[in-house]
């Protein structure tokens, strides 16, 4: 039952092969057997998960099941979750339990699904290896000594290790795809405005975007479904009209122009990598697509203008988190200020005091010309770089990181080249576009990422072109030795 | 050294609009604490900010009611600070594209006399939440009800000379907002909140002297003692060579003086920049000409109407162009009445002296103003003198009825009868023989006051109900 696709789920439910509280305790099992190696759940809720199920079933037999009814999901503790401990990977939000449900996770219950469980993340989404999570590392299935990526680790792992059919990610600036690919599972970034932020613990407003992570295009898509639409409640939500996003899954390739820019074949690509992504390009080359070599040419400036921009959002983003009002609050403060001053020494970890440091530092007086505003026109740069060769290609190709998933440690005391693993990722939150990560081979056994980026509200093609791809490989069909165990 | 006071005032005017600016939490006054705060106003994770469009369209009103530029594209920045009435630990506020560009107003003097005061701009912001340090026992507590609550923030150019203009200033602004309907101007609720920047010069100088800023002053009278009071302390130090010290500075009604909160040096630096949460304002044309299609006749439009239609003197038409429930009274009356000069004394003498006593406003007047009209034209037909209708418009306040009811239950009505009257007349004449030999002795000048006694003789008799112009021209006639 755990290696079967949403879509086969969903058929399997409705056509009475197995019950929703069937399925949800099974995944629920396999949590409790298998998580101790990949730390992948923050909170688990088995009673209020088999009670969803148990409704899901009565629905189903009822007749009136929707688009998901009965399907576990796993949500990223990132995403508030109505009388469920949302910590967003933080001690500052460790007691905290939301009143509210995210916009995402109301549009999940409405259509049915089964809340599994809040997975693991880097704290407040501020990571790319999950080892800045409080709650300790989440690893990756393919080998429980490497990381699963971040900050979205935990959901990768989860899906990665059978756990979950499904999950949500946030990407901010390159969450969801490079956890995806450190851990052979698809992630799709949606288009800036998609989906709504209402519910979701703000990093950088202007980045963060919510996404699918499954094991195929195809239950991304079905995901995706659910998720996209437009929020009265999320002022920068779009109003353009979503898509079945299922539907276009199987359009043929023909004619499509690929765009491979030099920049992220360069200096820096592990040569394995870029031989598994050249492999995955000649597929799609085999499908009938052209590949067009281009340029962007303001790539170098990407890591040093989301290292502004990013920070300055959250330093004040983060502001909230005082002691006042909820969460974390600092024993016995003498006065105000030491409220604050322990409350927040106290309930951050070093990265997240790290970027609020220097994002306060990049929106002072003084110092707010030359680096936010700098930023800021980078950014637009950056943006027309996207959109100049969007004129020729349809989509754009490249690896989603410069190498596999690095072992535990190896990173988390060089925050410089913790920053470099989101190299090919950042421009496209910056730019606002989607983008999404799909298996594309193995690299002494580590999972490597093809990443794809398309036009603005272009989930469709790309959903597309990953299906194509899945459904002349088996990449994504991999289960790691670690996921075998456990009974079912 | 002769100084000239510089002042410029902020006014953070609270609109009225029913919801906050950023969240559907309703703005009534006085509610219980934390009673109208959402999980918006607390700022829990994950919420963001919708902006009400209704206080957009406030703020373009009375852009438009200043003859301001409209921004066609503003937008909104947070503003970073840490206090706990603060939820979020940043305001939204408007900076760098504040939604109301350079406009300005004229404002009339006591004396008639009338300036131009420059509006810098006007922006759009979000109130914060109350503080609250008694009864809590050592401890601070907060209510959040306020927190969302909408503002904008007026900014005057340094163009007030002394407490007089500034008041004038406040009033003339708190009068254009009121008729506009874009705030309910209470000030004792904290509608109307006044920072006063202030400045001294030597007289004739050209270049601005250090600024202290005196915060939340929130009366009329309170904005004028503490400018009394903040010119007096700038210039004992600068008479006694010391300098002024750029600070913000507490106005503190009790003791009648001002003392530092903090300088501006060691204040904070807000960290403004773009509000990523919202997009920016974008209004076009046909919301701008709509808007201002919708907008009332003006105070300033009123008092020239005012001056040119009914013949009033400008300081009587300022007085009576005030508010718009006045000036509605004030004309329903003069067109019931048909003499626009009396009934504009009418309501400024009685009428606003009795609602003052009372300690009432227009709005709540128990006399309507047709009802006013009426009394008025019985005084015009003759049918009672001036006097007697100060007594039945007494009555009518304490709600005995209208006009002619009263005159007729109380058997009022002048007698303007030539023969009752000339009865009376002989009566009184016959009878202080002595008085009349007096008055026929005397000369002009003296007659002029003796007269008065035969009148009073007269009105007496008459039960005060005689005619006096007539008692009046009787009598020339009879004591010749």
């Amino acid at each position: 039952m755990h290696t079967k696709s949403v879509a086969q789920l969903v058929t399997g439910l409705r056509e009475r092969q197995f019950s929703s509280v069937e399925v949800t305790r099974a995944y629920l099992d396999r949590i409790d057997a298998l998580d101790s190696q990949y730390n992948s759940f923050i909170t688990v809720d088995e009673a209020a998960a088999l009670a969803a199920a148990g409704v899901a079933d009565e629905r189903l037999a009822s007749g009136a099941a929707n688009a998901l009814t009965g399907i576990p999901i796993a949500h990223k503790d990132i995403f508030c979750t109505d009388g469920v401990r949302t910590s967003c990977g933080s001690r500052m939000l460790d007691n905290f339990v939301p009143p509210y449900d995210a916009t995402v996770i109301q549009r999940f219950k409405s259509a049915g699904a089964v809340l599994l469980g809040k997975t693991n993340m880097d704290e407040f989404a501020m990571g790319s290896s999950n080892e800045s999570s409080f709650y300790g590392p989440a690893r990756n299935p393919w080998n429980t000594d490497l990381v699963p990526g971040g900050s979205s680790g935990g959901s990768a792992a989860a899906v990665a290790g059978l756990l979950a059919p499904a999950a949500t990610g946030t990407d901010t600036g390159g969450s969801i795809r490079q956890p995806a690919a450190f851990c052979g599972i698809t992630g799709l970034k949606p288009t800036y405005g998609r989906v709504s932020r209402l519910g979701i613990v703000a990093f950088a407003s202007s980045l963060d975007q919510a996404g699918p992570m499954a094991h195929s295009a195809e239950d991304c898509a079905f995901l995706l479904n659910t998720m996209a639409g437009h929020d009265p409640l999320d002022s920068t939500s779009s109003t353009v009209a979503t898509e079945d996003y299922c539907a276009t899954l199987g359009d043929s390739l023909e004619g499509l122009r690929i765009g491979l820019p030099t920049e992220y074949f360069g200096e820096g690509l592990d040569v394995a990598t870029g031989e598994c992504i050249n492999d995955a390009l000649k597929e799609l080359e085999a499908q009938g697509a052209t590949l067009v070599e281009m340029s962007l040419p303001h790539s170098a400036l990407t890591i040093p203008t989301y290292y502004i921009i990013a920070p300055a959002e959250a330093s004040t983003n983060l502001a909230r988190f005082d002691g006042v009002r909820y969460g974390y609050r600092c024993e016995n403060p003498v006065d105000l200020h030491d409220l604050y001053s322990r409350t927040r020494q106290e309930g951050f970890g070093e990265e997240v005091k790290r970027r609020i440091l220097v994002g306060t530092y990049a929106l002072s007086a003084g110092y707010y010309d030359a680096y936010y505003k700098k930023a800021q026109q980078i950014r637009r740069l950056i943006k027309q770089d996207f959109m100049h060769c969007f004129e020729q290609v349809d989509v754009i190709a490249g690896p989603t990181t410069p190498g596999p998933a690095f072992a535990l440690g190896a990173k988390s005391n060089d925050p410089i080249s913790m920053y470099l693993e989101d190299v090919y990722t950042l421009a496209v939150n910056l730019a606002g576009l989607p983008g999404m990560s799909l298996p594309a081979g193995f690299v002494e056994g580590k999972p490597v990422g093809l990443q794809l980026i398309g036009r603005h509200f272009s989930e469709a093609r790309l959903l597309n072109v990953a299906h194509r791809f899945q459904q002349a490989t088996d990449w994504h069909l991999r289960t790691p030795d670690s996921a075998k165990g456990g009974t079912l | 050294m002769r100084w000239e006071t510089v002042i410029g005032l902020e006014v953070h005017l609270q609109l009225a609009t029913e919801s906050k600016i950023f969240s559907g939490s309703p703005t009534t006054f006085g509610a219980e604490p934390n009673t109208q705060a959402s999980a918006v106003d607390l700022a829990m994770p994950g919420m963001l900010p919708v902006l009400n469009e209704q206080a957009v369209h406030y703020a373009v009103k009375f852009g438009l009611g200043i003859g301001a530029q409209i921004s066609k594209r503003s937008i909104f920045d947070r503003k970073n600070y840490f206090y706990p009435d603060l939820p979020k630990g940043y305001q939204i506020s408007q900076f760098e594209a504040p939604i109301v560009g350079k406009g300005s107003f004229e404002i009339l003097m006591e004396d008639g006399s009338s300036r131009t005061i420059g509006i810098t701009r006007a922006h759009l912001e979000e109130d914060a939440g109350k503080s609250l340090h008694e009864d809590f026992n050592n401890h601070t507590g907060i209510d959040l009800n306020r927190a969302g609550t909408p503002l904008l923030e007026i900014v005057s150019e340094p163009d007030i000379r002394n407490a007089a203009e500034a008041v004038a200033y406040l009033k003339a602004l708190h009068s254009l907002v009121t008729y506009l309907g874009i705030s309910d101007g209470n000030m004792a609720e904290g509608s109307m909140r006044c920072d006063v920047n202030i400045s001294l010069r030597p007289l004739g100088s050209m270049t601005l002297g250090t600024r202290a800023e005196i915060k939340n002053v929130n009366s009329f009278r309170f904005v004028e003692k503490a400018i009394h009071h903040e010119f007096q302390r700038q210039a004992d130090i600068l008479e006694e060579g010391g300098k002024i010290t750029q600070e913000t500075r507490l106005y503190d009604a009790d003791r009648d003086e001002t003392r530092s909160m903090r300088s501006k040096e060691v204040a904070n630096d807000y960290r403004y920049f773009p509000e990523p949460d919202l997009l920016p304002i974008v209004i076009d044309d046909i919301y701008i000409e709509s808007i201002r299609e919708s907008l009332p006749e003006l105070p300033a439009d009123k008092r020239s109407r005012f001056t040119a239609q009914y013949g009033l003197g400008p300081y009587d038409a300022n007085v009576l162009s005030d508010s718009r429930p006045l000036a509605d009274y004030f004309e329903t009356v003069a067109g019931e009445c048909g003499d626009a000069k009396i009934a504009a004394n009418w309501v400024q003498v009685e009428l606003l002296g009795q609602l003052n006593r009372a300690g009432s406003t227009i709005e709540k007047c128990p006399v309507s103003a047709t009802a006013l009209g009426q009394l008025i034209s019985r005084i015009l037909d003759n049918t009672i003198s001036g006097k007697m209708a100060k007594q039945v418009f007494e009555s009518m306040w304490k709600g005995e009825g209208d006009a002619d009811e009263i005159i007729e239950a109380r058997g009022l009505l002048q007698v303007s009868d030539t023969g009752a009257i000339d009865a009376i007349v002989n009566d009184v004449l016959s009878a202080n023989a002595a008085q009349v030999q007096q008055y026929l002795d005397a000369d002009e000048a003296k007659r002029k006051k003796l007269i008065g006694f035969f009148v009073g003789q007269v009105m007496k008799l008459s039960k005060g109900q005689a005619n006096p112009q007539m008692v009046n021209e009787l009598l020339a006639k009879k004591l010749t």
